[in-house]
């Protein structure tokens, strides 16, 4: 065991597939000499060579449209989109090719590939360094989407992300990157994809979130304690396939339901799983299904960000409307 | 056996040399002393502005912004030969050329403090706002000289872009639509030769960016993006190139004698020794020297003038820092020009939040 924050754990884990599995390549903006830009593939070009942890030119179609060639040929590409904000020239080679391309072939080549890419807000970045994009990747057919909360989950995850013969968007949520250390194991171990997490008990309601979000609804569940609710936390880690089975559940035990999530509302991950939570325990609900979201904005700048990522008082604000519905 | 693999090597157009001489006198400008002069004192304003947003940025009062240091001759050429009828698109590493199109410094610390009325880049005339999306903003200006030429008018579009931006798939596309929609934009590269850490060899294999101009069909100049004066002369030669015959492509090559971004540490992928020898090519020095060999420039009035800019740049600052904080309806505002009804719900919905936050019952 040692001590890792999450950079340090989704090193370990490409360090744990590029050891383990020839096949893995790593690449993409500055991800070989300099190790990327938030370190996260630090010296992993010293450790196994250039020729499997490298540089990309500037061009985010040509790194996701050569890891469909990699992926033909046998290979399993772990690509870095530097910023999720920047990934759209790449969307058209994600959604044309990455997510179809077994179905196309009728099963002949999958797409093994990883699409790692830190997103989301509270980092006061420039314009498309806050953004959080993954009901893009969520609606999109062939696709699976992970998002972890925890250094723990993310090297799990990623590892489970790379074993998987379908294609992965790994969206790594940039605020968390240094701001919680956690034991986590050097070894080589992995966390199931599609598998929800109950991070705590308890019987008054079940707040599901993910990413960044997970560790503002811990905040604000300190002021829910105070007030007398109990909250069952569950954290997605997987949003697609999305774990329904967790999530019936806890609302068929605390009866009401508010997903916190940092991305705009409309169509979103928030709609739903409130949807797929009214559909399977339409009958425990006590309340409506809530949601606490981004608005539907274009995030704002720094000088305004704060306003719009949910804060813990207003979480618990959520939490408190739903319980005294 | 005749190899046809091989093509000339074509010179790079210079007119000033490192220690501040001109070595082609058939291809300088056509500037008088003063215009020259006003030059110099322009980049020198660009280059402590650039300063002092460093130091801000370090004081913790700013957040990431991306030094110009080494590169101000090509805004600095640039921005006197774009006239306020051209429209300026730039990528973000322009700053002298901001500053000459009409742009207010307070108004560039308010886009580096985060804050979204710097986006409307003091309202000055055909001026954008940078574009983070690295080359996406190529396209536009294509767009722009589309509407240009449909309206007939005598003027052009100026494109930045950095090295890195010659990989992406929209510089391609913006050239070749440039070139068939034969539009009057000057495309721009600011050759650095750095994308964040990734060096020019890793980027392409072309020896000159300009030569991308080839396969277009338009015509492409490396231009030494250090001197002002061979700057301005591919300035002015494209500006009008541009407007008469079409599209046109000019390579500055240059160096980023500073870090990326404030968050960036150069010394992780490149040698201090190559930073040494770019320090005595910088493009200021050069035309110092040369002020100082014609007697129109000393030192003293370097030491005097820099003094005042930096007060006069500081002013601005403290302007931009007493900018008021976002309200709520700052976010909702323009997200559409007709608030859709689900948007003024949600406004509403958070007034009412942080009104019952202000006087819930807070146990600490
Ligand atoms: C499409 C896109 N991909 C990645 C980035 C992140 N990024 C910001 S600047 C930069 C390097 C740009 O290099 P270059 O075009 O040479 O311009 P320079 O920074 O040297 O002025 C990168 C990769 C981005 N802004 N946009």
């Amino acid at each position: 065991m040692a001590v890792m924050t999450m950079v340090q754990a989704i090193q370990s884990a490409l360090a744990v597939k590029l050891a383990e599995d020839d096949r893995v390549m790593v690449y993409g903006e500055d991800v070989g000499v300099e190790g990327g830009v938030f370190r996260v593939t630090q010296d992993l070009q010293k450790r196994f060579g250039a020729d499997r942890v490298f540089d990309s030119p500037l061009a985010e179609s040509a790194i996701i449209g050569t890891a469909v060639g990699m992926c033909i040929a046998g290979l399993r590409p772990v690509v870095e989109i530097q910023f999720s904000g920047f990934i759209f020239p790449g969307f058209n080679q994600l959604l044309t090719h990455v997510a179809r391309y077994n179905n196309r072939t009728q099963g002949r080549y999958s797409m093994p590939m990883v699409v790692r890419t830190p997103y989301g807000g509270g980092v006061r970045a420039l314009e498309h360094h806050s953004d959080s994009e993954e009901a893009y990747f969520a609606h999109t057919p062939g696709l699976k989407v992970v998002i972890p909360a925890t250094p723990h989950d993310a090297k799990g995850l990623l590892i489970s992300a790379i074993e998987s013969d379908d294609p992965v968007i790994f969206m790594e949520p940039k605020r968390l990157y240094r701001a919680i250390k956690q034991e986590v194991s050097e070894e080589s171990f992995s966390i199931p994809l599609g598998k929800a997490k109950v991070v705590t008990e308890g019987d008054h309601i079940t707040v599901v979130s993910y990413g960044a979000m997970v560790r503002e609804v811990q905040k604000a569940m300190v002021f829910a304690a105070k007030a007398g609710i109990k909250v069952e936390l569950i954290d997605l880690r997987t949003i697609y396939p999305l774990d329904r089975e967790t999530l019936a559940r806890s609302v068929k035990k605390t009866g009401h339901l508010l997903v916190v999530s940092e991305s705009p509302s409309f169509a979103s991950v928030a709609s739903e799983i409130m949807a797929a939570v009214s559909e399977d325990v339409f009958l425990s609900l006590e309340a409506p299904p809530a949601r606490l979201t981004g608005f539907d904005t274009v995030i704002p700048l720094p000088h305004g960000e704060m306003l719009y990522l949910p804060e813990p008082e207003r979480i618990f604000y959520a939490i408190k409307n739903s319980v005294e519905y | 056996m005749f190899n046809p693999f091989t093509r000339p090597e074509i010179p790079m157009l210079r007119v000033l040399d490192a220690d501040g001489r001109i070595t082609d006198e058939e291809r300088k400008p056509p500037l008088g002393d003063e215009d020259v002069l006003d030059a110099y004192k322009r980049m020198l304003f660009a280059r402590t502005a650039d300063a002092q947003c460093i130091s801000y940025q370090r004081q913790g009062r700013m957040y990431t912004y991306p030094p110009n240091l080494g590169q101000e001759a090509i805004a600095g050429a640039f921005g006197r030969v774009i006239r306020s009828e051209d429209w300026l698109v730039p990528a973000f590493r322009e700053l002298g050329a901001w500053l000459q199109k009409g742009v207010r410094m307070r108004d560039i610390f308010l886009l580096w403090m985060g804050v979204e009325e710097g986006n409307r880049m003091s309202d000055a005339p055909r001026m954008l706002p940078p574009s983070v999306p690295i080359a996406s903003q190529l396209l536009h200006a294509v767009g722009i000289g589309k509407a240009m030429r449909y309206r007939k008018e005598e003027a052009a579009v100026f494109a930045f872009v950095g090295d890195g931006g010659t990989s992406t798939g929209d510089f391609h596309e913006a050239l070749n639509f440039a070139a068939v929609w034969d539009v009057p934009v000057v495309f721009v590269i600011q050759n650095n030769q750095y994308a964040i850490s990734v060096p020019l060899r890793m980027q392409t294999r072309s020896r000159r960016l300009a030569d991308r101009a080839d396969g277009f069909g338009i015509p492409g100049i490396q231009v030494d993006g250090n001197d002002f004066f061979a700057l301005s002369t591919a300035a002015m030669a494209a500006r009008e190139y541009a407007i008469e015959k079409g599209p046109v492509l000019v390579e500055a090559l240059t160096y980023r004698r500073g870090a990326h971004t404030t968050s960036d540490d150069p010394s992780k992928y490149r040698a201090p020794e190559e930073e040494k020898i770019w320090e005595t090519r910088d493009p200021l020095r050069r035309l110092r020297l040369y002020l100082e060999s014609k007697g129109l420039w000393r030192e003293e009035d370097e030491r005097a003038l820099v003094d005042i800019y930096k007060q006069e740049i500081d002013q601005e600052f403290q302007i931009a820092e007493g900018y008021p904080a976002t309200r709520p309806e700052d976010i909702f505002r323009h997200a559409y020009r007709e608030m859709p009804v689900d948007l003024k719900r949600q406004q509403a919905e958070f007034e009412k939040y942080l009104n019952w936050k202000e006087h819930y019952q807070w146990q600490s």
